[in-house]
């Protein structure tokens, strides 16, 4: 498993408008790549996933995406209020958003379910008042 | 089924430069929630929402949908269209309700797909 590179990206808090940016450009290079079709897109979703919950949850963050000849890791840390109960988040429909959020078109409690349905592996860890981080890796040959 | 059959049955208008060509649908979904959306597994989709926010797009774009719709006489913001431009999507806006946008579309054979 080398590596073929690394990307970083800030992702800014409550910066809805720009939301989904670190996404489109890690499918692209991903598309440059050459990587199949399938891989990409749910490489994309589940890093969209994570990165909006990074704007409208977490207060923002980093990304980090290292890519490997033949997998992506996606590393999502946020120093936002952290997930008291991890089990309880990661039940489909289960959702904190206000409504502002779901005006927005987000907070159906699908978010991590579906980051999680995307991935080969997740790993969540969250600490309240310190924040949470995601680690996805999902494999091209899967 | 062909967006030009899409725009047809759904007496919808287009708002964005991207050409139809000869884009083929084969399945559709319909959500204002975008995680809702996202959960829809199948390629060559259509996306039918009334959230008019750039978001729908760049979830289309995740999903490497072609043509997202805008049902009950939703209009398009400015930073909605300039986005679907650049990433070449499809937007088209119709007066119809969700359910029968959905209703037609799926009358005239287009099937609503696998989640994945």
């Amino acid at each position: 498993m080398s590596q073929v590179l690394t990307q970083k990206y800030v992702v800014g808090a409550d910066d809805f408008a720009a939301a989904g940016a670190a996404s489109a450009a890690v499918k692209k290079t991903l598309k440059q790549l050459n990587f199949p079709v399938d891989f990409i897109r749910r490489a994309s979703i589940a890093m969209y996933e994570g990165e909006i919950n990074m704007v409208i949850h977490g207060g923002g963050g980093v990304a980090s995406v290292e890519i490997y000849e033949d997998c992506v890791k996606i590393i999502l840390t946020d120093k936002g209020p952290g997930i008291p109960d991890i089990e309880q988040a990661m039940q489909e429909g289960y959702s904190t958003a206000t409504d502002s959020i779901r005006e927005l078109g987000f907070g159906a409690g699908m978010g991590l379910p579906n980051i999680k349905k995307q991935s080969d592996d997740f790993e969540i860890t969250s600490e309240v008042d310190k924040g949470t981080t995601l680690i996805i890796t999902i494999n091209s040959n899967s | 089924m062909k967006l030009d059959q899409v725009l047809e049955v759904l007496e919808a208008q287009i708002c964005t430069d991207a050409p139809l060509n000869d884009i083929e649908i084969l399945a559709a979904c319909g959500s204002d929630l975008m995680s809702d959306a996202l959960a829809f597994g199948e390629n060559k989709g259509l996306l039918l929402t009334g959230l008019n926010n750039p978001q729908c797009i760049r979830t289309a774009e995740m999903m490497d949908i072609h043509c997202v719709v805008l049902v009950r006489g939703k209009e398009p913001d400015d930073a909605l269209v300039t986005l679907a431009n650049e990433k070449e999507i499809v937007v088209m806006r119709t007066d119809f309700s969700m359910y029968t946008s959905c209703g037609r579309l799926y009358e005239a054979g287009l099937s609503g797909g696998d989640i994945s």
